[in-house]
């Protein structure tokens, strides 16, 4: 039975829709074709446009043959830094913390390879391809700077975004010379590549002044603000769409040259474009993780405690802007430590402007303190989980603050127990497969902070008894249109097929960013608030109507369920949304609700979701080929609104992990800066033969500070600690320690 | 990808003349051919549409017992024809190990003959590669080196191979089948895949309009069905070329080995066989010693053509492994994982 109480205080007791694992609503759509992603869009008079890619990483176009290019059957514009139409922002300048430098054509500058340097547009794609083939530019050259040893080595200002380059708490150097043992690991992380299933893909259409745009995108109201500043057009000129993602990654929250440049083409031809990165492309201009070298120091007293916990990590950017990935960061708030200090450094090389990359600081910070907590368990002659245990942070070791709720150890409690992990062997080489394969057990603590941002949404009662909620939230595959939908059925107390959900488009309230894990938690709180507030509204009418079955309940209160309200203080009185309205000769309703955090619960608890994740590696014992044969993760991340979603997200997680340690990495020719592996059959992801048997389980977990929901976020928190147990079972397979990922068979052998 | 004239012809001569003319290419399952085009590695003037030329889609066997497979043929439909899986179990696994099941449904068995090295220079436009533009140089040399040569490599040339198939039929002595503008003719696999010497990059030996029609297994093909196995090495469980791999066949007749075959993969531009090997295992039991011996002479005057030097050891163990696995026995079914080191046991999850 849906019911629905105000969100006034403490926890929230949500309705019957929240909780089900019920199956995707849109899964319908994707697979018969049904669900329109940015690129299906075709409207009449559609040109196509690509661009393109610098061949050197450095320096300045020469020429460019665009009268070759021109000459082709079918191209209709070629745009270069000559005629391409004004922009109203300069896409140097970082006019928004969420603002990258990009490239939109401004000059002749080439700052990475396969940066645009030109759009062809032309009737069909293939034209437009074959004649930016035929552009054949030239250029002035200078020395590609790539890798930590070619670039060009500063100490970053931020970290992250605004984030603080150095943290520290205590004495760490003081530290260190008093810990009885010190372990110093050193542990390097490639570049990698979101890689998207879909690529990046923009349609265009201009009318006047007026924009729309069809874009795949995790923060479209904050996205179209972002569009109509770099064409000076106000925010509500502009409409984008976008219903669905192909996948999303961090990659398609923040602007990128490639969609301007679709926009200016449309300008440019005064007809609708179309802008699809194709693979090869999405290797420059969209973004990727910084490759990373980092050191972890670890003291421990007599007791085997940790004294210190010593973090700094250097990272690759661009040589024009900065996205430093905080990987030090990720030692802050893990194991209970009295002394911590973090620090960043960064080298800037020819590439592409890193970005945010799922769980980014923690996926490669957290790979590196992993498997120092696992030299350290060594060192001490302890099991890793109980050397974890002995170690586990009641309160947050940075700030120092209780945690608004820490169901971690019961991770490690029922993770260890589904996986087997009692009776593991201490040492290294001990245990084999029956077919004499070299088998190794690790583990990993998965940990990810539980943010929120700011969303609104509206609700609509109708007459009819059904209701429509609406925000523009983002689903990238992570099942935003059911969970959110979930939650909004619960805010109108109503079953969810009652409930129409509306999202993805610009011009619904502002759903924020789908980001940092915390979409469900923002997002969903507003429309759960958005649905009490048009519940309350209906309420007050039918307590002050003589005519109503709840007429007069308002000391005792009235529940709403399955789209009724009915008195708290007699049952059997209970009056349907649909008479409260007619009675009142209203067609509908209309409530409004926010989703933030509230400021003092944020300043006074430290919030984090928190996993443990159980790794078994065989490895062929003389041709050292890897293959992780069993990952179990327990997670505890507050509220679960659909577990079904939630442990597929999970699952992706331990399976991204997955591939970060044993197969991406993103590969630029010293020399040139070209990309050597920009494709998929190149650039390794795991595939379905790459994890046989991936488990995640569910950990309760209630906790009353984060929001009136509960809801924390899964997202991110699966990579964060499998990377790590993946490297320290290969050690307990073979007694060989990662140094660097991904893990190569030439590491091993 | 560029303007091109698409032409069908009707019959084999049909085919052999429209691909006489310049900047013609050959389009069969196109799984390798449309990619380059794509990227323009590939821009032929005319695409030759062989699909469905008729005759070319057989698996037969010879009157002598070995095989003409015909150049149409599916991978995945000759990778489980019952009868020549059972004769040649070791090319079908060989198959089952390649690309993935939609790439094995679409490609053919001449196309894998005719794929391109997938030097990731080759595939740039922009590198200086010898095979693309012969006289350019070699953008490889000194570039990123891991899935490249270290055997029967020059400064000309460090692509490998990537064929999987190609590897056991080496080994087996196939025969390519070619109907060109001056008839027929037939030419062994290993002579056809050339390697690179000091004044050009090797590759296919296919002139203008030669067009493959079949692959011919020689007799004795079928001898070694007992004791057959490919071995394939990567980082990846699954849809990744070799990193080395290796194919293993022995004919034994009591306690010893009556005839061995062996060859390598990713290590050079053609499947690495070497008769010294070879000979060295026939007449000695099947152990270690034996296997180790051969291993040792099939990598024998190897060299790093780059930072690949780990590839040759590689490249001994995968042959030692192989061979042991032959010894034990072709399985009497196809493992789940074809030609994975984690083919064998209960873990090896489908």
């Amino acid at each position: 039975m849906p019911d629905t109480l105000n969100p006034t205080a403490g926890h929230v007791k949500l309705g019957s829709n929240s909780g089900q694992p019920m199956s995707r609503r849109d899964g319908i759509a994707k697979v018969t074709g049904a669900a329109t992603y940015a690129a299906d869009n075709r409207p009449d008079g559609l040109l196509y446009a690509v661009y393109a890619g610098a061949g050197i990483a450095r320096g300045r176009v020469t020429s460019l043959n665009v009268g070759a290019a021109k000459a082709h059957p079918g191209v209709v514009e070629v745009m270069t830094p000559e005629n391409r139409p004004p922009l109203a922002l300069d896409p140097d300048e970082k006019h928004h913390f969420f603002a990258w430098r990009i490239e939109a054509l401004q000059n002749d500058t080439v700052r990475y390879a396969g940066q645009p340097i030109a759009v062809v547009i032309a009737e069909t794609l293939e034209a437009a391809t074959e004649g930016a083939r035929l552009l054949a530019p030239t250029y002035d050259e200078e020395p590609a700077r790539i890798g930590f040893d070619g670039g060009e080595a500063y100490d970053p200002p931020t970290v992250g975004i605004g984030g603080n380059p150095t943290f520290e708490k205590g004495d760490a150097e003081a530290a260190e010379a008093r810990s009885a043992k010190v372990v110093e690991t050193k542990i390097a992380t490639p570049m990698q590549y979101h890689n998207a299933m879909e690529p990046h893909a923009i349609v265009a259409q201009w009318d006047g002044d007026k924009l729309t745009i069809d874009t795949p995108n995790q923060a479209i109201v904050m996205a179209r603000g972002g569009f109509a500043a770099y064409f000076g057009i106000p925010p509500e000129n502009v409409t984008l769409r976008s219903p669905f993602l192909g996948g999303g990654f961090g990659s398609k929250a923040i602007l990128v040259g490639p969609q301007l440049l679709c926009i200016l083409a449309a300008k440019l031809t005064g007809r609708p474009v179309k802008l699809t990165l194709r693979r090869d492309q999405m290797y420059g201009p969209v973004q990727h993780r910084g490759a990373t070298r980092q050191t972890v120091t670890l003291g421990t007293d007599g007791d085997n405690r940790l004294t210190m916990i010593k973090h700094h990590s250097v990272a690759t950017t661009s040589s024009f802007d900065e996205f430093i990935e905080g990987a030090a960061n990720a030692s802050q708030n893990t194991y209970a430590t009295p002394v911590l200090k973090s620090s960043h450094g960064a080298v800037r090389q020819d590439t592409g402007t890193p970005g945010p990359m799922r769980a980014p600081g923690e996926a490669t910070g957290s790979a590196a303190l992993e498997v120092a907590m696992d030299r350290m368990a060594e060192k001490a002659g302890m099991d890793p989980l109980e050397f974890r245990l002995l170690n586990y942070a009641e309160t947050d070791p940075a700030s120092g603050k209780e945690y608004s709720s820490k169901n971690l150890r019961e991770c490690y409690a029922e993770g260890a127990k589904r996986f087997g992990w009692a009776g593991r062997p201490l040492a290294p080489g001990m245990m084999k497969d029956e077919h004499g394969r070299l088998k190794g057990w690790g583990m990993g603590t998965a940990m990810f902070p539980a943010p929120m941002f700011q969303a609104q949404a509206r609700a609509v009662l109708k007459a009819d008894g059904t209701a429509v909620l609406e925000t523009a939230g983002a689903d990238m595959g992570q099942g935003a249109w059911t969970a959110l939908a979930q939650i909004a059925a619960d805010g109108v107390g109503l079953p969810a097929d009652k409930v129409e959900f509306l999202s993805g488009t610009s011009d619904q309230p502002d759903g924020g960013v789908a980001g940092g894990s915390g979409h469900t938690a923002t997002a969903g709180s507003a429309l759960f608030a958005a649905g009490s507030d048009a519940v309350a509204k209906l309420a007050e009418i039918a307590m002050k109507d003589p005519d109503s079955p709840v007429f007069g309940a308002d000391n005792a209160g009235v529940e709403a369920r399955e789209g009724r309200l009915v008195r708290l203080d007699d049952e059997s009185r209970s009056d349907s949304y649909a008479d409260i309205l007619a009675r009142a000769g209203l067609s509908e309703i209309e409530g409004n609700g926010t989703g933030a955090r509230n400021p003092a619960d944020a300043e006074a608890r430290a919030m984090f979701s928190h996993g443990a994740v159980f790794a078994e590696v065989l490895i062929d014992p003389d041709l050292y080929q890897i293959r992780v044969s069993r990952l179990v993760g327990a997670f505890a991340a507050g509220r679960i609104i659909n577990p079904k979603l939630a442990a597929s997200q999970l699952n992706g997680g331990m399976i991204w992990g997955v591939g970060f340690a044993l197969h991406e990495e993103g590969i630029h020719d010293p020399r040139t800066g070209r990309p050597v592996n920009g494709d998929l059959a190149g650039y390794h992801v795991p595939v379905n033969a790459d994890v046989p048997c991936v488990e995640t389980l569910l950990i309760d977990e209630e906790d009353h500070f984060v929001n009136a929901l509960g809801v924390k976020g899964v997202g991110e928190m699966g990579i964060s600690g499998t990377v790590g147990a993946i490297a320290n079972a290969v050690w307990h397979a073979t007694g060989k320690r990662v140094t660097s990922f991904p893990i190569h068979i030439s590491a091993l052998l | 990808m560029n303007i091109f004239d698409y032409v069908r012809p009707a019959s084999v001569d049909e085919a052999v003349t429209a691909g006489a003319q310049p900047g013609a290419a050959f389009l069969a399952g196109g799984t390798n051919l449309m990619d380059l085009m794509k990227i323009g590695v590939a821009q032929p003037g005319t695409v030759v549409d062989i699909t469905r030329l008729p005759g070319l889609d057989g698996i037969d066997t010879l009157p002598d017992g070995g095989w003409r497979i015909g150049a149409l043929v599916r991978n995945s439909d000759l990778a489980r024809d019952p009868d020549f899986a059972a004769a040649c179990p070791a090319v079908a696994e060989a198959l089952l190990s390649g690309a993935s099941a939609q790439l094995r449904n679409a490609a053919t068995v001449g196309g894998n003959l005719m794929q391109r090295t997938r030097c990731s220079y080759f595939q740039d436009p922009i590198s200086a590669c010898n095979r693309r533009e012969p006289g350019s140089g070699c953008s490889a040399l000194g570039g990123v080196t891991e899935s490249h040569a270290v055997l029967g490599w020059t400064d000309q040339c460090i692509a490998t191979h990537p064929s999987d198939f190609c590897v056991p039929l080496v080994a087996l002595g196939a025969r390519v089948e070619i109907a060109g503008p001056d008839g027929s003719r037939e030419i062994a696999l290993e002579d056809f895949l050339a390697l690179p010497d000091d004044e050009g990059p090797g590759g296919a030996q296919l002139g203008a309009g030669e067009l493959i029609t079949a692959l011919i297994l020689p007799e004795g093909s079928s001898a070694f069905a007992a004791n057959a196995r490919y071995v394939k090495l990567r980082e990846r469980t699954s849809y990744a070329f070799a990193l080395v791999s290796a194919a293993a066949m022995l004919r034994i007749e009591g306690d010893t080995i009556a005839e061995a075959r062996i060859a390598l993969g990713g290590v050079a531009a053609r499947p690495w066989r070497v008769a010294a090997a070879e000979a060295a295992l026939a007449g000695k039991a099947a152990d270690a010693g034996a296997f180790a011996e051969a291993a040792d002479l099939l990598v024998a005057g190897a060299t790093a053509s780059g930072d690949n030097a780990h590839k040759i050891e590689l490249a001994r163990r995968i042959a030692v492994r192989a061979l042991t696995l032959a010894a034990v026995g072709t399985p009497a079914r196809m493992p789940a994982l074809p030609a994975s080191v984690f083919a064998n046991g209960a873990d090896a999850h489908a």
